[in-house]
């Protein structure tokens, strides 16, 4: 293979720029029944919050056209298990990890990170200020460039990490929310995550979820998520970029880069196919070295609008 | 070995309203115990992104052949009725947590084709086996020649009547509880069912739950279940815990 995929993500090497999107791969037990987790770039793990969390009641799962709806509530068993269980495992594998903290107040971010302060393994922390499905959704971080900034900034001077800012599709102007995290101290950006969505039983009238709204992901949301990233990565060209949002195949992944993402999440694909995020690594390979691309720097950003 | 494979389809049969699907897939035919399921990859390529599971029907480790039962009611199941001998489909199995075989008397007590759970299992149980078998109508019951031989006794119920005892499980639950000495209860079928029969059992019962299951191999946290765990209630994975829980231990509304 003669193109290099290893990446640097706000100054953090992974071998390939395939991650795993958070909430979709667990801690990548269970996943590694089926993928050689050393193949992957790293496993972005799903959010803990400072104390465990039992989670939305069932049902918390809808598909729909080329995608699905869930509300779980951001379910674990809190940061100190985390860390002690599942970092600690990854560890000893020697997978870069990067932690998911969430939350409702600036505290429980900085609680989890503080939490997670020189764990081995580590590699970065991912801030999910985006999870649509907590009680109080009208206090999303990311819904408000102010409070996103605010916590980013905080969280920034506890953590001995890169930093990582999860942001939503939901808002009018995403751009200046971004710019605002970054300047707030944000290391990267991860975009996108799930679209606020709903589904309704024709028959019973009630909504398919328990919550009745819930956060949209698959193929559906996947133009979505590129021109978020694309619009983010022309404002903001030197941020880093874990571009997500209905990656399914190599091509998919492709897209991604062109659009300025520097490594690419693997979400709900994993569900219906296990093993498609070392099939997309592996893939990427095959894709540049058939066109003669030796490094992803000849991709990045690269999608032509003009002429 | 790998959990995921691709299995060539034997061929279907219809058994009263439901298609019962065979296929070759050896790894999974010797894994397998009862109330494991397989989750199957519906139209590849297609606008459907997650898989299906089904519970496992029939598992022969000495042929490696494998069966699932269902009903072809939506346009995955439909399209599943329609793979013939020599096809391939994507499986991934066995999956989750079975049932546990318990010594003495056994009843099962299956809704739809839920039954077909119960089936695999009744093969398994030492003791004595009676059947409770219900649907909607004598056509959606799912009993078959092996549960046949093998069960002492098969009561059946049907809410139209149109075979057997009109009205539900539980209305004859009670009777045959208590003339066989039944000792375990394992039940397979809707979860108003399930409910149910873990509240008027009155003795063990084992609980094969569905929910809805996005990923099917423990990481979505979509199917999960309230389940009593150490004086407080937990939410366990149907996928991974489950499908078979003990009815005591869930804490359902």
């Amino acid at each position: 293979m003669g193109v290099d995929l290893s990446v640097s993500l706000a100054g953090v090497r992974l071998a390939n720029p395939v991650v795993t999107a958070s909430g979709c791969f667990g801690s990548g037990k269970e996943m590694s029944r089926f993928v050689d987790l050393s193949a992957l770039g790293a496993v972005v793990c799903k959010t803990v919050t400072p104390e465990p969390r039992l989670g939305i009641t069932p049902p918390r799962g809808a598909e729909t056209p080329s995608g699905m709806l869930n509300a779980i509530g951001l379910q674990n068993p809190g940061v100190d298990a985390f860390r002690e269980n599942d970092l600690a495992w990854l560890a000893s594998l020697g997978v870069p990890a990067i932690a998911s903290v969430g939350g409702h107040a600036v505290e429980d971010y900085l609680r989890c990170a503080s939490a997670l302060r020189g764990a081995p393994g580590l590699v970065a922390i991912e801030m999910n200020l985006s999870c649509p499905n907590l009680e109080d959704r009208g206090f999303m971080f990311a819904l408000s460039a102010e409070r996103a900034a605010e916590v980013t900034a905080a969280v920034r001077k506890v953590c001995d990490v890169p930093v990582f800012v999860k942001l939503s599709p939901d808002v009018t102007d995403l751009v200046s929310i971004a710019e605002n995290v970054v300047a707030a101290g944000a290391d990267g950006l991860s975009l996108i995550n799930t679209t606020l969505g709903m589904a309704i039983d024709v028959e019973s009238r009630r909504p398919k979820l328990s919550t009745g709204t819930g956060g949209l992901s698959g193929p559906a949301i996947r133009p979505i998520a590129v021109r978020c990233v694309y619009q983010v990565h022309r404002a903001l060209p030197h941020v880093p970029i874990i571009g997500m949002g209905g990656i399914r195949t190599t091509a998919d992944a492709v897209e991604f880069i062109l659009a300025g993402a520097t490594a690419v999440a693997i979400g709900t694909t994993n569900f219906f196919d296990p093993t498609a995020t070392e099939a997309i690594a592996r893939g990427l390979g095959e894709w540049c070295d058939a066109r003669g691309i030796t490094s992803l720097d000849q991709l990045r950003g690269q999608v032509k609008t003009e002429g | 070995m790998s959990l995921m494979v691709e299995a060539t389809v034997r061929g279907a049969r219809r058994l009263g309203d439901y298609i019962v699907l065979s296929f070759h897939a050896p790894s999974i035919a010797s894994a397998a115990v009862p109330g494991q399921f397989v989750n199957i990859a519906l139209e590849p390529g297609g606008a459907c992104i997650l898989r299906r599971p089904f519970s496992i029907y029939e598992a022969d480790a000495s042929s490696g052949d494998v069966s699932v039962a269902f009903d072809a009611i939506g346009s995955g199941t439909r399209w599943l009725s329609t793979r013939f001998k020599g096809q391939t489909l994507d499986v991934v199995g066995p999956l989750g947590t079975g049932f546990t075989v318990e010594p003495g008397p056994a009843l099962l007590v299956g809704g739809g084709y839920g039954t077909a759970a119960l089936t695999f299992l009744a093969r398994a149980l030492p003791g004595p086996v009676h059947a409770i078998v219900g649907a909607r109508s004598a056509s959606r019951l799912f009993i078959d020649d092996a549960l046949r031989s093998v069960a002492a006794s098969i009561t059946v119920t049907t809410d139209d009547g149109s075979a057997g005892t009109r009205g539900v499980v539980t209305d004859v639950m009670p009777a045959v509880i208590a003339e066989h000495g039944i000792q375990t209860v394992y039940a397979c079928g809707p979860n108003v069912m399930l409910k149910a029969v873990g509240t008027a059992a009155g003795v063990p019962t084992q609980l094969a739950v569905e929910e809805f299951m996005a990923c099917g191999i423990g990481v979505c946290w979509t199917c999960v279940v309230p389940v009593r765990a150490n004086g407080s209630v937990a939410h366990s994975r149907v996928c991974t815990e489950g499908p078979v829980f003990e009815g005591a231990a869930l804490a359902w509304a």
